[in-house]
């Protein structure tokens, strides 16, 4: 078990960082898309007794995080006619970089980070901090509105990881709901990037800056 | 049961809401609703052993003030710990919904508020017959609905669900005018809210694994927590409470996590930003005193102190910078709850008496964050804008609005004879009290700043003559938009000359409840 846990936290990694190097939008939101689905492979795995609820869970992130979410982005993308992420106020090569580091670092802290018996093994906490690092290096360098939507769900992501080693103590519900609100959240998202296209004629965050003081 | 109920409130009005055709009277399910919302908290607040006489409770709030400050350590409010903390270990409803003493205070504030809000936006709505406004009223009710939720559930993970619908439900309410700049407001206020509260769901993940660090059974129940609170890991519930504080504080305006609230507060609807300010991040606060008292309980409470007063005395600082010269009324007043949210905090660290004094802050400051909000929606929609120049002689245009905006900036600045005064009173006591007298100086000197920039604005919009572009339009006070403006000014007013016996009773409770470790 513990091996197939790894090697799909270690695939996850390498989205990270495949995320961070590229420019092409609808691949990045096919590699969300990938990464959802394998997130959505791993409570099963790391739960004792796979019960309905497991699996109910699977089912549900990677019907959202795999399909559902990605199709409202790759819409959001179409209407607005953009394909590439410009300008990046961190460039791509720097970005990969940043997060090879912090993913070292983390990697790195893992012993001190899991506590000595834990059943998951090592690399769920890395994994998390790399996704977190990921999700903020997206969310704060690009200035597309749907590059920065996809920073937003990489940290999710990381989030979703940290919790599996608390999948004994988080309640389905709370789990059903944190993913219920994560959909929510980016379907409002796309209405409203729908809106400032309208608006703007742009998708460029750096245009909405009419607000100071 | 009572709990349950209320929490459905929301959810059905929000449905009949939309299935209601006519645009004309739609809006009235918002005070019926408000009405029903507001009896349920009555009887919950009453029926709850909340009243429960506490020895010395004053009958003359302003003069015995130093009395009950006397008197707070004596007061025994033993059940309170106990109300809060449910045996039973089921599946029942007990183990999602509870009310803890702190969330009656805010509980209380956000339905008395929404109510005198209700009303405004009938005639707000009325107003603007142009706009559908079935999204806009469903929106409203999902958003109280969700407020009540974090208020009453007494998990973490729920708390973090309901905080982010709240976020997820008020963003089409700031949206409502269409233009480019509540678009940019509503786009900053959903990414930057969204981002900080995800913080807040890895910072809760985190308290719980302090747990299983230590070989205990993790539990995102806030009463398994403070059971717990002393055995878990030290390290990662530090880390757990930085991220809780740093992700609630985003949501309550705290700086420098602000920077979304003066946008989301100046671009969305007078009654929208009156419960944003009053309410809201009202609630958010008492996510950021949920996670002090079990880092408190911990044993860990100095850490948490620290970091509340250092964010809190920056959050008055950044206000202060942000308020001198500032030419937008709703922006001044954004500000101006940022800087509150800073004196919140503040007691919250200090702990003590100004713990007392923060918990009536929570009603003093949020009931008259609304007068503000809704008198200076009325200037805005008689002037037909909420900058300087244009408005003029606000009290002449407006007797009522206008004197009411007047008065309520007195009141927020801290000045007698209304709440705020006595609340920032006691935060202050409590400072000097603890020995802090440099946190004290640097308390006393930013509020004198903040007088002085928010008065020369204010002055110049109520006094002087009105412009002639000012008195084109025929809006007058009304009974549904000056009922609700006097309403909450009235109770600003009440709460500095007496402040009733059983609400003494809850702040009581809630500031015994935070203090004593169980």
């Amino acid at each position: 078990m513990i091996m197939i846990l790894n090697a799909i936290l270690v695939l996850v990694i390498l989205i990270n960082l495949f995320a961070l190097g590229t420019s092409r939008m609808k691949a990045l939101i096919h590699a969300a898309a990938l990464q959802g689905v394998l997130l959505g492979l791993l409570p099963p795995l790391v739960v004792k007794d796979v019960g309905t609820l497991p699996l109910l869970m699977a089912v549900m992130t990677i019907l959202l995080k795999g399909i559902v979410i990605p199709n409202m982005l790759l819409k959001a993308l179409r209407d607005a006619q953009v394909k590439r992420e410009v300008e990046p106020l961190i460039g791509f090569m720097p970005s990969i970089l940043l997060g090879a580091v912090a993913t070292a670092i983390a990697l790195a802290l893992a012993g001190h980070l899991a506590p000595p018996h834990s059943p998951l093994g090592l690399l769920v906490i890395p994994t998390s901090i790399s996704m977190l690092c990921t999700g903020f290096l997206l969310l704060t360098t690009r200035v597309k509105a749907v590059t920065q939507v996809i920073g937003f769900l990489l940290l999710e992501n990381g989030i979703f990881v940290f919790g599996l080693l608390l999948l004994s103590a988080i309640p389905y519900l709370v789990e059903l709901g944190v993913l219920l609100d994560l959909f929510v959240g980016i379907f409002v998202i796309s209405i409203i990037i729908h809106h400032i296209n309208r608006a703007f004629a742009s998708q460029d965050t750096r245009r909405l800056s009419s607000l100071k003081g | 049961m009572d709990v349950l109920a209320l929490i459905m409130v929301c959810p059905v009005a929000a449905a009949l809401a939309a299935l209601i055709p006519s645009n004309r009277w739609r809006p009235w399910i918002l005070p019926a609703a408000a009405v029903v919302h507001l009896t349920l908290v009555a009887v919950i607040l009453l029926g709850g052993g909340v009243t429960a006489k506490v020895p010395g409770a004053p009958t003359t709030g302003s003069i015995s003030v130093a009395t009950t400050m006397a008197a707070l350590p004596h007061t025994g409010a033993s059940s309170a710990a106990k109300a809060a903390t449910h045996d039973s270990r089921g599946l029942g409803l007990s183990d999602w919904l509870g009310l803890d003493p702190p969330g009656r205070v805010v509980l209380l504030l956000a339905s008395v508020l929404f109510v005198a809000c209700s009303f405004y936006t009938v005639g707000y709505l009325r107003d603007h017959m142009d706009h559908l406004n079935r999204l806009f009223c469903v929106c409203f009710l999902a958003f109280l609905g969700a407020m009540t939720l974090v208020i009453c559930t007494n998990n973490l993970g729920l708390m973090w669900v309901a905080m982010e619908a709240t976020t997820l439900s008020s963003a089409p309410l700031i949206y409502f005018k269409h233009t480019k700049n509540s678009i940019e407001a509503t786009w900053k206020y959903l990414l930057l809210c969204s981002v900080g509260i995800a913080l807040a769901l890895l910072g809760s993940f985190f308290v719980a694994y302090a747990a299983i660090v230590h070989g205990l059974t993790p539990s995102l129940r806030i009463a398994d927590l403070l059971r717990q609170a002393p055995a878990m890991d030290k390290r990662w519930l530090e880390a757990g409470f930085v991220l809780l504080l740093v992700g609630y504080g985003t949501k309550m305006g705290l700086a420098p996590m602000h920077s979304w609230l003066p946008d989301a507060h100046g671009e969305s609807p007078s009654p929208v930003s009156a419960m944003f300010s009053g309410a809201l991040i009202s609630t958010a606060f008492l996510m950021v005193v949920r996670s002090q008292h079990i880092l408190h309980v911990a044993g860990d409470g100095a850490y948490a102190s620290r970091l509340l007063i250092l964010l809190g005395l920056l959050s008055m600082a950044f206000a202060a910078v942000f308020m001198v010269g500032q030419k937008d009324l709703k922006r001044m007043l954004a500000y101006s709850s940022v800087e509150h949210m800073g004196i919140l905090a503040l007691g919250l660290g200090i702990g003590g008496i100004a713990l007392l004094g923060a918990m009536l802050h929570v009603l003093t400051n949020g009931f008259t964050k609304g007068s503000l909000f809704l008198s200076v929606g009325n200037i805005d929609r008689a002037y037909g804008s909420k900058t300087i120049p244009e408005v003029r002689g606000a009290v002449r245009r407006l007797p009522l609005s206008g004197m009411v905006f007047l008065l309520g900036f007195l009141a927020i600045t801290g000045s007698p004879p209304f709440g705020p005064f006595i609340s920032e009173l006691i935060i202050l006591y409590g400072t000097f009290m603890a020995g802090h007298f440099l946190i004290a100086a640097a308390f006393l000197a930013l509020l004198l700043i903040i007088f002085i920039g928010m008065g020369r604005t204010v002055l110049t919009a109520t006094q002087g003559s009105v412009p002639v572009a000012g008195r084109r339009s025929h809006f007058r006070d009304g009974i549904l938009s000056g009922v609700p403006v006097l309403a909450c000014f009235l109770i600003v007013l009440l709460l500095g000359l007496y402040i009733p016996p059983p609400v003494w009773g809850l702040l009581h409770h809630a500031a015994h409840y935070l203090e004593v470790k169980p």
